[in-house]
């Protein structure tokens, strides 16, 4: 196959099996009361989910984040978190101390 | 048709301290690098932001088109992947519902669910008369997705510029910013159950099952957490 093609094919791909979650959550949502356990349920398993992403994502990282050590990684996400809060949780200083703070310590 | 006060309220939402679009734009620039470097052309490259918009997926579907894997393996590794999406939806839109609204507003808006604009719709709907909380939310995710649209297009055309250090800063805003986020997020116990465990989990399960990591231990954690964490689980 023409690797232009593949590429094309591949981002169908992954819009498909990105929508059809967003899709499905949306018409399960229909029958979902905000009062109900399942409402409750849903609601941990989200915040779970994305947490065991995230957990994944410092400590086993795809892409160019695989090139840093882990220790470095696991150090910057203490600090900025700290950082975040006794600033009175505010988003922006942490997140642009994290970049130069991987950055510096990568490149020593 | 849209409730214009209300829709340029969840726009501005993206704006100011708390707002996620310094994190969106820093992991969506490093995504169009990092897509410029996979073989992708610049329409490539913004059309996958356009469609799928969802950073891990795409991450998945850049390093698997590296190794060459099959198209069903590509849609079966997104899938899980982006599995969250499913719960995160199901967690929200219940509170954006109001009989008044259409339904074509919540299914395509659905397209527009993603950990920032969750969070930040989470974080803010309680302000906002339940009829127009829809309104809100496409605001919000107007917000959300086309910064995420323009900031790979900008990382595309920067790529030549970006060495590998700071690639590597920028694609650790994203987790640090969610991080932050979900700390935020931790009101009861039951949230805090679900982050922690999921946290924890997730690399622990990622050891035996790659694929099926994040799922399970989204599954594990959040069952605990909703079991044992008391009845304020719903905020």
């Amino acid at each position: 196959m023409d690797p232009n093609n593949i590429i094309i094919y591949a981002i169908i791909v992954t819009s498909l099996a990105t929508f059809i979650s967003r899709f499905f959550g949306a018409i399960t949502s229909e029958k979902v009361s905000v009062k109900s356990k399942a409402f409750q349920w849903f609601n941990c398993v989200a915040y779970s989910t994305l947490a065991a992403l995230l957990g994944r994502m410092i400590v086993f990282p795809a892409g160019v984040l695989a090139d840093s050590s882990l220790i470095i990684r696991v150090v910057v996400l203490i600090i900025c978190i700290s950082v975040f809060m006794f600033s009175k949780k505010n988003l922006v200083i942490p997140t642009i101390l994290s970049a130069m703070l991987l950055s510096f310590f990568n490149s020593i | 048709m849209i409730n214009h006060k209300i829709f340029v309220k969840g726009l501005k939402s993206n704006l100011g301290v708390r707002s996620p679009t310094v994190s969106l734009a820093a992991c969506f620039i490093a995504l169009g690098a990092l897509l410029k470097d996979a073989g992708f052309n610049l329409q490539q490259s913004t059309a996958s932001s356009f469609f799928t918009y969802a950073l891990p997926g795409q991450l998945v579907m850049a390093e698997s088109l590296l190794i060459g894997t099959s198209l069903i393996n590509i849609f079966i590794a997104v899938w899980l992947v982006n599995f969250r999406l499913y719960p995160m939806t199901v967690s929200l839109f219940p509170l954006l519902k109001h009989k008044s609204q259409p339904k074509w507003k919540y299914y395509l808006s659905s397209h527009f669910l993603a950990v920032s604009s969750w969070l930040v719709a989470k974080d803010g709907y309680r302000k906002i008369d339940k009829k127009y909380r829809i309104d809100y939310w496409i605001g919000i995710g107007v917000g959300t997705w086309s910064t995420a649209v323009l900031m790979t297009i900008l990382g595309y055309i920067l790529a030549d510029y970006l060495n590998k250090d700071m690639m590597i800063g920028l694609a650790i805003v994203n987790p640090v910013y969610f991080f932050c986020m979900m700390i935020g997020a931790m009101r009861n116990i039951s949230i805090s159950i679900a982050v922690i465990g999921g946290t924890i989990l997730g690399p622990i399960v990622y050891v035996y099952s790659t694929e099926w990591a994040i799922l399970y231990a989204g599954l594990i954690a959040g069952t605990v957490a909703f079991l044992f964490g008391g009845k304020d689980g719903s905020k």
